[in-house]
């Protein structure tokens, strides 16, 4: 959906609720102090059992009318948003795990599908549909400058479309509860000119070079060894498939699931101690020397 | 509504007929587990028409009649064998309500005995496939409500053998009777879904 | 009892001291610890669930407060992730399941025969068993809590993150198990509160002059026999899920789904909402009207109202799951369903209005949290029929937005009624008047804290604040509102403190109530403060919907007058008279059961069949089962001295 279809529904029942408050706690005020009674001991006067009743209606049926009145448009908006108005140029399959996003860019072509995570690009001015798995338990896909909730639901795809109308860095969230570090599940997404994701599209399909000696070459072996087993880069030995696809790591903003910025200092506190930095995460301390890992980091800050 | 208040004439004592309060209490009872019931097999629906169900409902092929036919008319007459024995105490004969309720509960237990071979005829277990498991759940919790009946109704009959009712005082038959149609009303339902659904052509 | 016992006229008579000392006699518990185990009096197992309800509000009050400071700010270290999921979801499953349901059972199981003019509930045993089993299932959920191994998934137990391969310890099956265990105290109270009503009502109480109250209860606790069973069979089949192998919520493969927990969860869900606030909406309808002078207004729509709510909220268990990517057609309807359902709250809304409007309102405590409902109900209201329409919630849904809410929806809508009910009923409780002094300052904390601390979620919840969530980044722009949440909350905690401190000290010092001190015109009132074990002494007619503002309301001729204090004597043991469920014309004396034992031992037996499954140890499961057993069929023996046998056949 465009976010921005949605907005006058939303400022319109806003506005409704207000007025419905408003309005109420008006009439209640004037109720309650119009003509207070009299309180004392023992019995008191009781009115007659009549009146009221038009007041009673009247409400009733002024609400009635906003009710329906709402339904009518939230219909409409749905029925408005349902398909975008054009098909969708671009397919990007995302699959949420406890607690991080695959991404994945499809095409026909399969030479062109390419993974990374946490991070999605997209144009701008243009439908781009999302195919929404739930990898282990429920998650929810949701970044909301740009569309509402969709949940990924294990044993189902769930299908969002939206469009970018500027571009922007967007920031999204895991919005359904899922354990331990639901609250550290972010992600970022990056709208660009056409131009300009077509560029990143085509660098990310690109393999990232093994250096071929020195420290980073030394970097990369450890990589192979202490990480590899969970994280890919393509081009390299690495191919592991429980945690992150890291190629071209360093174009990256974020670290551990839009958590911390992605930066040198960052990346190596996160390497020295995961667990610390987002508690419960499935990424073990790897056993590693300080010089060991500043190799690392040497290594990985040249993925880009 | 009446304007009138009726305080004077004579009133009965006591638990009797549709006015025992145990009676309108097993209404609800009746209500609740019919709900259960509905909750059960709105499951077995639910989940035979999700995609990934094709070819595993009904599984193994469509189930067969050879045992569950007959047991679901056993069943039913059991249940004609109560109202037989709520019919006779109502005309103030006990020894009928005895048979009857005696017949009953050896109807019930041939139930069972029936169901339990058409478990074990069964090629496949509780942790098989969603599809197992809603068959031994479902039924099972059938024959569950099947052994409680029993149990009511062999109370009943033993109360029944102690001289304990007569035409007017026999609100615990009508109670435990109406526990009993409602176990036999539900099975029909359970048999529906799993025996007569895939003939006619509603399954994946 | 002898042939002749077997039929009677009963004779008609009025209230004398005489016979109010032989009903004494009759009625009464037995003194110590015995009488206490045994007692089957509706108003004891009432103010029960009422305190113990209370104790769990405590729990879960604490519960989020020790969260609330975690999030008062960003990055907070005060809890690591595993306590916040456990504590929030305890909190909630605390509020929800033993304070919001059982504290309005309380009332309702105190109130209900006073009411109704009855000298007790249709069936006082299973109605101690409700209690007994709600004790039990509570200690067996917090006894999880307190080993460590509380629920951590949340009050909705979404799978699969419910399920053994992501929740691998005991916390989800003490959660199952524990939950049926409680549905089966719900719905046998249930069933209860609707035996009580078609057969308990005073004569010439017919169905059109029964309280609102009784229709809430009634309305939630018809619900509750059809939506409990849901949730029961949810938590089982998780159950077996987790423990024998079943395949039910299985999404790796095995043909079961994670969406059929969402179904039949939600189809309890919401109709369990609407339960726990129909019956305190009633008490406002039949509490506010007191205090502005006058009879409601519109008494027959609200009722209707009622009912309707109810009706309707059986379709609307979708909404909860509009994110999950259902088809536009569904959508659409749920939507529609989930706004039109604002209708007969409109008019419990309007009603209200009008009748203070219209009445010449005094200022009590009572009447001061209970009009203040009327504006918090309309807040949750609108949040609700926000989120009810579909694209609007895929922005609201799951984050703090909805727990605003939810939040004015059970605070607003269930815990300030309870309040207000404190201050009109304490009197009736105990025979002393709570501290009007103290009532004040109790309820402008709890307003104040209130909208303090539950107005700002919506805003962060607006600006995308997530659900929980144990800690948020700095730089969201959530510090303020969510420390402004905190304090708020505090506050509110003070005015609870403040409403059980009144409650601790009016016991001892406050003035003597009298039978009536708020002049009401309920039946509850004609009778002593506190009343006496058989309620009434005789049994009282009813001819209108205010037999104590008759005289006021209307001339009326002689005949067509109600009278609290005259009707029919029922002294031949523990009797009661019952009446058909519509005119409400006598149709057979009932002989009540006196003080028993057997809901306690089916209690105990029944608990440890759970404890026998929480531990899957079979010989456990099977002993207890025949306890249970054996307990059923001694209760249920047929007593000749209860007229449930035949008369013996020669004289």
């Amino acid at each position: 959906m465009k976010a921005s279809a949605t907005l006058p529904l939303t400022w319109g029942v806003i506005a409704v609720s207000v007025v419905v408050m408003v309005v109420i706690a008006v009439l209640l005020a004037f109720a309650i102090w119009r003509r207070p009674g009299i309180a004392r001991a023992g019995r008191m006067d009781v009115g007659p059992d009549t009146g009221g009743t038009n007041f009673l209606w009247i409400g009733v049926a002024v609400s009635t009318l906003a009710l329906f009145a709402t339904v009518v448009w939230t219909v409409q908006v749905l029925a408005e948003i349902a398909k975008p108005p054009s098909a969708p140029g671009l397919t990007i399959e995302v699959t949420a795990h406890q607690w991080w996003w695959q991404v994945r860019y499809l095409d026909p072509d399969a030479r062109r599908v390419f993974t990374t995570a946490n991070e999605i690009h997209i144009p701008t001015g243009m439908p781009v549909l999302f195919k929404l798995i739930g990898g282990d338990v429920i998650h929810s896909f949701w970044v909301p400058a740009l569309a509402g909730k969709t949940d990924m639901i294990p044993g189902q795809t769930n299908e969002l479309w939206l469009e970018a109308d500027k571009p922007g860095i967007y920031r999204g969230q895991c919005s359904e509860y899922c354990g331990l570090e639901h609250a550290k599940m972010a992600f970022v997404v990056v709208a660009e000119a056409p131009g300009a994701f077509e560029a990143w599209r085509a660098h990310q399909m690109a393999l990232d070079a093994t250096p071929a000696g020195g420290i980073l070459a030394s970097g990369a072996a450890y990589f192979g060894d202490k990480c590899g087993s969970c994280h890919a880069v393509r081009g390299s030995g690495a191919a592991g498939v429980l945690g992150p696809d890291l190629s071209h790591f360093a174009t990256r903003q974020t670290i551990g699931a839009g958590i911390i910025a992605n930066t040198p200092q960052n990346l190596a506190a996160w390497i020295d101690d995961p667990q610390g930095l987002k508690p419960g995460n499935l990424m073990q301390r790897p056993e590693l020397s300080p010089e060991q890992r500043g190799q690392i980091v040497a290594y990985m800050e040249t993925l880009r | 509504m009446a304007d009138r208040i009726a305080l004077e004439g004579t009133l009965p004592v006591g638990a009797i007929d549709t006015r025992a309060s145990g009676w309108w209490a097993m209404i609800f009872i009746v209500c609740t587990e019919a709900a259960l019931f509905g909750y059960l097999l709105f499951s077995y629906y639910y989940l035979a028409v999700q995609p990934h169900a094709a070819g595993t409902f009904p599984q193994g092929g469509i189930p067969s009649l050879t045992l569950a036919l007959p047991n679901t008319f056993i069943l039913l007459l059991s249940s004609a064998a109560v109202g037989w024995a709520q019919f006779n105490i109502q005309h103030d004969d006990n020894r009928r309500l005895i048979w009857g309720l005696a017949a009953a509960v050896v109807l019930g237990i041939v139930f069972l005995v029936v169901q339990a071979f058409e478990w074990a005829e069964k090629p496949f277990t509780l942790s098989s496939t969603a599809y197992s498991s809603l068959y031994f759940v479902i039924t099972g919790f059938h024959m569950m409500h099947v052994v409680v009946g029993v149990g009511v109704l062999t109370t009943v009959l033993a109360w029944s053998a102690m001289g304990y009712f007569n035409r007017v005082r026999y609100a615990p038959i009508h109670i435990g009777a109406l526990y009993w149609h409602f176990v036999d009303a539900v099975w029909l339902a359970v048999f529906f879904t799993f025996y007569i659904t895939p003939l006619l052509g509603l399954h994946a | 009892m002898t042939v002749s016992d077997y039929t009677r006229s009963p004779s008609v008579g009025t209230e004398d001291a005489a016979l109010a000392a032989r009903l004494h006699k009759i009625w009464e518990t037995a003194p110590g610890l015995g009488g206490w185990l045994s007692t089957v009096d509706h108003k004891e197992i009432g103010l029960r669930y009422i305190v113990t309800a209370f104790a769990f509000l405590i729990l879960g009050g604490v519960e989020a407060l020790i969260f609330r400071l975690q999030l008062s700010w960003s990055n907070q270290h005060l809890l690591n992730p595993e306590q916040y999921n456990q504590l929030f979801t305890m909190h909630g499953m605390t509020m929800i399941f033993l304070y919001a349901g059982p504290v309005l059972s309380g009332f309702s199981n105190y109130l209900w025969p006073l009411l109704l003019g009855a000298r007790d509930m249709a069936l006082p045993r299973l109605n101690a068993l409700s209690y007994w089993v709600y004790l039990f299932a509570g200690i067996f959920l917090y006894a999880a809590f307190a080993m460590g191994f509380g629920p951590n998934d949340g009050w909705f137990n979404y799978v699969p993150y419910a399920a053994r391969a992501y929740n691998g310890g005991p916390n989800i099956d003490f959660y199952a198990l524990g939950m049926i265990l409680l549905g089966i105290s719900t719905t046998v109270g249930s069933i209860n509160f609707v035996v009580t009503f078609m057969r308990m009502r005073a004569p010439g109480m017919s169905i059109n002059r029964v309280p609102i109250l009784i229709w809430g209860t009634l309305t939630a606790s018809m619900a509750n026999v059809f939506a409990i069973p849901a949730v029961s069979l949810a938590f089982f089949l998780l159950w077996m899920d987790r423990n024998v192998g079943t395949h039910f919520f299985d999404t790796a493969g095995g043909g079961g789904s994670a969406m059929l927990w969402q179904h039949l969860f939600w189809m309890f869900g919401h109709p369990w909402v609407y339960a726990i606030v129909l019956p305190a909406m009633g008490m406002v309808s039949d509490g506010l009207p007191v205090f502005c002078r006058r009879p409601l207004v519109g008494y027959t729509a609200v009722a209707l109202a009622t009912v309707a709510t109810m009706v309707l909220g059986f379709g609307v268990w979708v909404h909860h799951m509009f994110a999950t990517g259902l088809p536009n057609i569904s959508l659409s309807f749920f939507s529609a369903a989930s706004i039109i359902i604002a209708v007969p709250s409109a008019v419990g809304v309007f009603a209200w209005l009008a009748t203070i409007w219209t009445g010449r309102p005094v200022f009590t405590t009572p009447f001061l949290f209970f009009s203040s409902f009327i504006i918090l109900f309309t807040i949750g209201g609108v949040s609700g029929y926000m989120t009810g329409s579909v694209p609007v919630d895929w922005q609201l849904t799951d984050t703090y937005f909805v727990v605003a809410h939810i939040h004015y929806v059970l605070i607003g809508i269930n815990v300030f009624p309870v309040a207000g009910a404190i201050y009109f009923w304490f009197p009736k409780f105990t025979g002393r008047m709570l501290d009007e002094r103290l009532g004040r300052w109790n309820f402008w904390t709890m307003f104040i804290g209130f909208n303090l601390g539950f107005f700002p979620m919506h805003i962060s919840g607006l600006l995308g604040m997530p659900r929980r969530v144990y800690t948020y980044a700095d730089g969201m722009g959530w510090d303020w509102l969510n420390m402004i949440t905190t304090i708020g909350s505090f506050v509110f905690g003070i005015g609870v403190l403040i409403l059980i401190w009144n409650v601790l000290v009016s016991l001892k010092r406050g003035r003597v109530a009298g039978d009536n001190p708020w002049d009401a015109p309920t039946l509850e009132w004609a009778t002593a403060s506190p009343p006496p074990p058989y309620n009434f002494v005789v049994i009282p007619t009813v001819q209108s919907r205010h037999p104590l503002w008759e005289d006021r309301l209307d001339s009326r001729p002689e005949e067509a007058k109600s009278h609290p204090h005259a009707g029919l004597v029922l002294e031949h043991g523990r009797e009661a008279i019952g009446t058909d469920p519509l005119d409400a014309q006598p149709d057979i004396i009932l002989k009540m059961p006196g003080d028993s034992y057997a809901p306690l031992i089916f209690a105990v037996a029944l608990t440890l069949v759970f404890i026998g499954l929480l531990l899957t140890a079979w010989w456990l499961v099977a002993l207890a089962v025949i306890g249970a057993a054996a307990t059923t069929i001694g209760w249920l023996w047929p007593q000749r001295a209860l007229g449930e046998t035949a008369e013996p056949a020669n004289g």
